[in-house]
């Protein structure tokens, strides 16, 4: 099977991306594509190369190395008609303190030729009653929300989130998670980065784990990592301490523990490993040997 | 990397082009964005705008004792020291809307994601600066606007009733504000922080008004600080807005003894000049790759 071939309907393509600021390796030969439709998460600990990724996609950043193209264009050559189809949340949120809500979304959306329409938008994001509120005057999770407004009133095709629930209490998130995906339902592509793996399992149609620089990880949610990652875990408590076995038929393990101890064996747990413990696997694996980056048909990470 | 993988056929997706005129449509709907922006920042309106108003009021409030300006031998006639001060003050109100404005205004942007925010939206980076040079023309009216009104109602003060006065006045604001503004973009990129921003910025204006004739009578500076000062524009503005407001005797007090007005507009078009260029060149939405 041939990955490599972007299809018409591949509307991000990484190619051994590389930057380097000076000595240090931001990022390390990355490659992976997107296809229209898709939310695709960046997953990877804090300073592993997540955002200067992402900023170069969004035409901020320059490369030092490799081939890149968002919406067939080469970002560092993107002029406004570009950055048209693009919705962008930054990581900080810009500060716009002095004008209201619906000030700031009525002026961003007079940015674009076909905007989604202001109320709605400001409905979708939960701040209609916040609308005639100075920006200044909202709480941090507030104006993240006027951020996630911006990026998506101009109906772009691709929308970058780069940490966009960072500061939300879980019922926002949860809101954020419809908004997110009723987007996706319009057709929207979208690449985010998070820190919460249970948000990357919810929305993402696919995830890439990046560890120093590196892609250690690429594929669809429920299976990266490997079949051998998801192997449920059994964990049980004998007289002989605490025991831990990996298998694929937990209950019959079960029996045989019920059998064998003639009765219930203490602190018996069932274990199947979330996206949050494979991607911990993965991260720690990678910060062991930084040599080992597979995908999880055990080629090298390209896609 | 393969010359292979540089040469392969872009993608087709969709990037359709963008409706004609826009640049100017957005810009014009900047102005009023920025305007208003402006409005709402207290210091803003009372360190920028009010203030040669402030200064006006202080100056006749605290020399209304010392006697008028360049009376005859015997006392009589001559202008009162407000009436005096306020071509420096107008020349001030310009330099302060213009340079002191949007420089820390802009650099203000810089820092707390704004531009970044901006670079990435499809606004044009013609619009972005037809909204602030809009905005310096709108703020910078009103406040000539009510100093002049303050002036003449509340201090008295004989405004020129000639037409060719009101016409070099309104090429001497024109040249002043233009360069003004344009000056304030490049100065805007060497503050290294929003915080810092005021800190780089008040000190060149202030130092340059008490140079330049604003609060202290310039033919009172030795003359090696008169010869520093005439390089800077606010020295040539203030001498070429007394020639509208002061009567004709009073360019005898000038550095040499006359208004020189060719030479203002000289000194202030290369500074324009440089101004531009140096915007030019300097600006960018966000500081790449630092």
């Amino acid at each position: 099977m041939n990955q490599h071939a972007p299809s018409s309907d591949t509307i991000v393509e990484v190619e051994n991306l590389g930057k380097r600021y000076g000595s240090l390796v931001a990022v390390d030969d990355v490659s992976f594509n997107i296809c229209r439709g898709e939310t695709f998460a960046l997953l990877g600990p804090n300073g592993a190369g997540k955002s200067t990724t992402i900023e170069i996609l969004e035409g901020y950043r320059d490369r030092t190395s490799g081939t890149v193209r968002v919406l067939g264009v080469d970002p560092q050559k993107g002029g406004v008609a570009w950055k048209a189809q693009l919705g962008i949340v930054l990581q900080s949120s810009a500060e716009a303190a002095q004008v209201t809500v619906r000030e700031q979304v009525e002026q961003f959306a007079a940015y674009y030729d076909h905007p989604r329409d202001v109320e709605e938008v400001i409905a979708a994001v939960g701040l209609t009653e916040k609308a005639k509120t100075r920006i200044g005057k909202l709480s941090g999770g507030q104006r993240r929300r006027v951020d996630v407004a911006l990026g998506v009133i101009g109906r772009p095709q691709l929308l970058f989130l780069d940490e966009p629930t960072t500061g939300f209490d879980p019922e926002a998130r949860r809101h954020f998670w419809e908004l997110i995906r009723s987007l996706k339902a319009d057709g929207t592509t979208i690449l985010l980065t998070t820190h919460y793996l249970d948000e990357a399992a919810q929305l993402a149609d696919r995830v890439a784990v990046i560890a120093a620089g590196k892609l250690v990880e690429i594929g669809p949610v429920d299976t990266i990592g490997g079949a051998e990652a998801r192997v449920p875990i059994v964990r049980w408590r004998d007289h002989a301490g605490l025991h831990e076995e990996r298998t694929l038929e937990p209950a019959a393990l079960a029996a045989r523990l019920l059998d064998a101890a003639a009765g219930e064996p203490r602190d018996l747990e069932i274990v199947r490993p979330s996206l949050e413990d494979v991607y911990l696997g993965l991260v720690g694996a990678a910060d062991r040997n930084p040599a080992s980056a597979r995908t999880t048909t055990g080629e090298p990470a390209h896609v | 990397m393969s010359e292979q993988t540089l040469n392969r056929p872009t993608v087709p997706t969709g990037v359709p082009a963008l409706s004609r005129g826009r640049g100017i449509r957005l810009g014009l709907k900047r102005i009023g964005y920025e305007v208003r922006v402006y409005f709402r920042l207290g210091d803003q309106v009372f360190f920028t705008f009010l203030f040669p108003v402030v200064m006006l009021s202080i100056f006749s409030a605290a020399f209304s004792a010392s006697g008028n300006v360049g009376t005859n031998a015997d006392g009589s006639g001559g202008i009162s020291q407000g009436a005096y001060f306020l071509p420096g003050m107008i020349a001030a109100g310009i330099l302060l809307s213009g340079v002191q404005n949007l420089a820390t205004d802009i650099a203000n942007e810089k820092s707390d994601g704004t531009l970044k925010r901006l670079g990435g939206s499809p606004l044009p980076v013609i619009s972005y600066f037809t909204g602030k040079m809009g905005q310096v023309f709108v703020t910078s009216i009103a406040q000539v606007a009510l100093l002049l009104v303050v002036a003449r109602v509340v201090f008295s003060i004989e405004l020129p009733t000639e037409p060719e006065k009101w016409v070099t006045f309104a090429w001497l604001y024109l040249l002043g504000i233009v360069t003004s503004a344009v000056l304030g973009i490049a100065l805007s990129a060497v503050p290294r922080s929003g915080k810092s921003a005021t800190a780089v910025v008040i000190p060149i204006v202030l130092v340059l008004q008490f140079i330049s004739g604003v609060y202290l009578m310039f033919t009172m500076l030795p003359e090696w600080l008169q010869n520093i000062a005439s390089l800077f524009p606010l020295k040539w503005l203030a001498q070429g807005m007394r020639s509208v407001f002061l009567p004709e005797s009073f360019a005898a007090l000038e550095q040499n003894g006359a208004w020189e007005l060719g030479a203002v507009a000289i000194n202030l078009l290369i500074w324009c000049v440089l101004g531009l260029v140096l915007s030019r060149l300097s600006f960018r939405w966000i500081r790449k790759d630092g």
